[in-house]
């Protein structure tokens, strides 16, 4: 574990003219297309509170809607297989793989399999892993990690990308330009061959319907579509709470992540598979439901909202933050507001616990958010357990925060130390004092005054003005 | 009406003049202000940092001093939002308390933001104000998205004889204050005031108003930091200005 936080990380992104205008572009536009998508449409607003309303009461019987997946998935001929955290969830995947004399799996985006860290557990395996969505297949080339839920490789620019490609793609980088039609026919050429010589491929889920056994990846590319049919095996990684009880629930949610994702109607690909057929398809369907931390968020009755999310990333698209701080300055596949809260309640608190409060608390995110989730309440939430963690230790009880704290709020229940400290106050900020200002101030105030003037103590407070006005009566 | 007025810490104690404002335009418009003694702070820094029982401290005090009051006005959008939407909250679920969420949801229907008392509760658009400058308006994230104040604050703008009023580009997004956010993230806080400031100056508005002293102490202190000569005023304050007795 790195001593870097968000802080640190940002504080490097943020002089990265690069990484801020591509940014800055690629949220303003899909801002505003998803800002016309959703209103366009007389029932968003009900299809919200639908979404949240589905999602809230299929997590509070989970269990019921789980087992009952699993039944499904089975009559259809798939085999279900539990991991309780990344490392089971790893094991049965290599073996899954293994199984079938194998040195190399397609697969297709999944940010579950990138919380698993399932690369390089197949790459130490001898497998070697080939991500066919465009972006997580640049992202993956570079040895980096995702910047964006939706469009991972958001920081790269085309030079970038056309230099990963010539050096990494044979003979199909050959030569290459940057021109994206070039860039993109190569990837095409080059993954074609992927699909077509590869036997196993991994998958992600958007939904799994437990009354029919069906599971759902929406997509933009058709990468998707050919991974999810042209090998023999296919293995499908979801998280616990992607289950929905009811095939009539889609109708809400392919609603839902299309408009408040990329700002379309409707996604280019939408691949629903049921099982396995015979003589189409994939020969055998493995689905692992992956807890890995989520049944402690659910057992918490402010933050299991949390596992509403459908990872649509509008969250990211408008936080004033994510656009200034960028995608890898949350160090977490999940970044941005939703990744505040979901990555330090999957990482835990020690390795993540600077990410609650990489947030103005501007609210941007909830009021935009399809299924309603109260980012900055579960983030002040979360803000809350830190603290309370840090108390636990001598040393975070004498910390500078904590101390200061403590006496503002003694202060606030004491007027009369209050109305001292303010005259001490103003006494002791003439020595700091310039113009009515204070263009510096010790540290850990020091952050203010890096960019701001703070302002100086007027003589008289409003409550002395009161008193003095109430006594001139 | 009988208006008890909460005054906030930071009013208190760095904007005395935006208190003194208030009571000017309540007091004009014919109504009697209180002041009740022992109020402090809403809880907001502690409960937003993370130091929930220390804000539930704030709002038992807040609810014992403030329990009879026939409405309560607040001059800071972040702070009468901290009470709407917080307060229920730190009392279910930190407090754990029934009696107290129940004083809670007993108060917070006679809890006003200042100009929202102005335009929602006692329907007024035009306060008599006077103030020939041209200003732009920051609509707080707390005023746009916790209270829901729409255009409220600007309706009141408008009327205000002799000012010119310009709209500020992109005015939903946040200016980067956010409490202690501007201090632990001082450097992500900063590239969102530099933004806001780049808006604020292409308005070539002399003042930049609010409803919210913390926003404008954070705005104007950068506005201050790069000596643009652009000031922030709360709202309150261009409502106190009459042609009588302007407002400097």
């Amino acid at each position: 574990m790195s001593n870097a936080t968000f802080t640190s990380r940002a504080a490097k992104s943020l002089r990265n003219s690069q990484l801020r205008r591509n940014i800055n572009k690629a949220t303003t536009t899909i801002r505003g297309k998803t800002a016309r998508v959703t209103a366009e449409l007389p029932d968003w607003e009900a299809l919200r509170l639908a979404g949240r309303e589905i999602k809230r009461s299929t997590l509070a019987e989970l269990d019921k809607h789980l087992i009952a997946l699993e039944e499904s998935v089975t009559r259809a001929g798939g085999t279900v297989h539990w991991a309780r955290d990344a490392a089971e969830a790893r094991e049965i995947v290599v073996r899954l793989t293994k199984a079938h004399n194998t040195d190399q799996v397609i697969k297709i985006k999944s940010m579950t399999t990138d919380e698993i860290e399932l690369n390089p557990a197949l790459e130490g395996a001898g497998i070697r892993p080939y991500e066919t969505d465009l972006a997580d297949m640049i992202v993956q080339m570079g040895r980096e990690k995702p910047s964006h839920l939706l469009v991972p490789a958001i920081h790269k620019n085309r030079v970038e990308i056309r230099d990963l490609f010539r050096d990494q793609m044979g003979s199909h980088g050959e030569g290459l330009s940057d021109r994206p039609t070039d860039l993109t026919k190569a990837a095409r050429a080059y993954l074609r061959d992927k699909f077509l010589e590869t036997r196993v491929a991994i998958s992600g889920a958007n939904f799994a319907v437990a009354e029919t056994g069906s599971v759902v990846v929406v997509e933009s590319e058709g990468n998707g579509r050919m991974c999810l049919t042209l090998p023999d095996v296919l293995i499908s990684i979801m998280g616990i709470e992607k289950v929905l009880p009811r095939w009539q629930d889609l109708e809400v949610f392919l609603q839902l992540l299309p408009r408040a994702a990329t700002g379309e109607r409707m996604n280019p690909y939408t691949s629903i598979w049921t099982g396995t057929v015979p003589g189409d398809g994939p020969r055998e369907f493995h689905l692992v439901l992956l807890d890995n931390g989520r049944s402690k968020i659910l057992a918490d009755e402010v933050s299991r909202e949390t596992l509403h999310c459908i990872r649509c990333s509008r969250c990211l698209n408008v936080c004033p933050v994510y656009e200034r701080a960028g995608g890898h300055a949350y160090d977490s596949m999940y970044q941005g507001p939703i990744g505040a809260i979901v990555t330090p309640q999957l990482k835990g608190l020690e390795e993540a616990g600077s990410l609650p409060y990489a947030s103005s608390l501007c609210g941007a995110c909830h009021e935009v958010c399809p299924v309603k989730i109260n980012i900055p309440q579960i983030l002040v939430h979360l803000r809350g357990k830190v603290v309370e963690s840090k108390r636990e230790t001598a040393l975070g009880k004498l910390s500078g925060e904590n101390m200061a704290m403590q006496v503002a709020s003694r202060l606030f229940n004491n007027q009369q130390a209050l109305e001292w400290s303010l005259w001490a106050g103003r006494l002791g900020q003439k020595l700091l004092t310039r113009d009515g200002v204070m263009p510096w101030l010790p540290p850990p105030l020091s952050g203010w005054t890096l960019s701001r003037d703070f302002p100086a103590l007027p003589e008289q407070s409003f409550r002395d003005w009161w008193k003095q006005r109430e006594n001139g009566k | 009406m009988r208006v008890s007025l909460f005054i906030t810490c930071i009013n208190d104690s760095l904007y005395p003049h935006t208190g003194q404002a208030v009571v000017r335009v309540l007091e004009r418009l014919g109504h009697e202000v209180v002041f009740p003694e022992g109020q402090s702070c809403c809880g907001q820094m502690h409960h937003n940092s993370g130091y929930a029982p220390e804000a539930v401290a704030m709002v038992r005090q807040f609810v014992e001093i403030f329990r009879e009051a026939e409405v309560v006005v607040v001059p800071s959008t972040s702070c009468t939002a901290m009470i709407r939407t917080q307060y229920p909250h730190l009392a279910r679920h930190v407090a754990k308390d029934a009696a107290l969420l129940e004083a809670v949801e007993a108060l917070v229907p006679r809890v006003w933001e200042f100009s929202e008392f102005l335009t929602r509760k006692l329907g007024l658009t035009d306060v008599g104000a006077y103030y020939p400058h041209r200003v732009t308006y920051h609509s707080s994230c707390n005023s746009l998205r916790s209270l829901g104040l729409g255009d409220g604050p600007l309706t009141l703008l408008r009327h205000v004889r002799g000012l010119d009023l310009v709209e500020l580009p992109n005015n939903t997004e946040c200016c980067g204050f956010g409490g202690t956010f501007a201090v632990k993230n001082a450097e992500t806080s900063t590239a969102m005031l530099t933004d806001k400031m780049r808006h604020i100056l292409s308005t070539n508005a002399e003042i930049c108003t609010a409803g919210d002293n913390s926003c404008l102490m954070h705005i104007g202190g950068g506005l201050s930091r790069q000596r643009t000569g652009v000031r922030t005023v709360h709202l309150a304050q261009i409502l106190a200005s009459t042609a009588e007795a302007p407002l400097a």
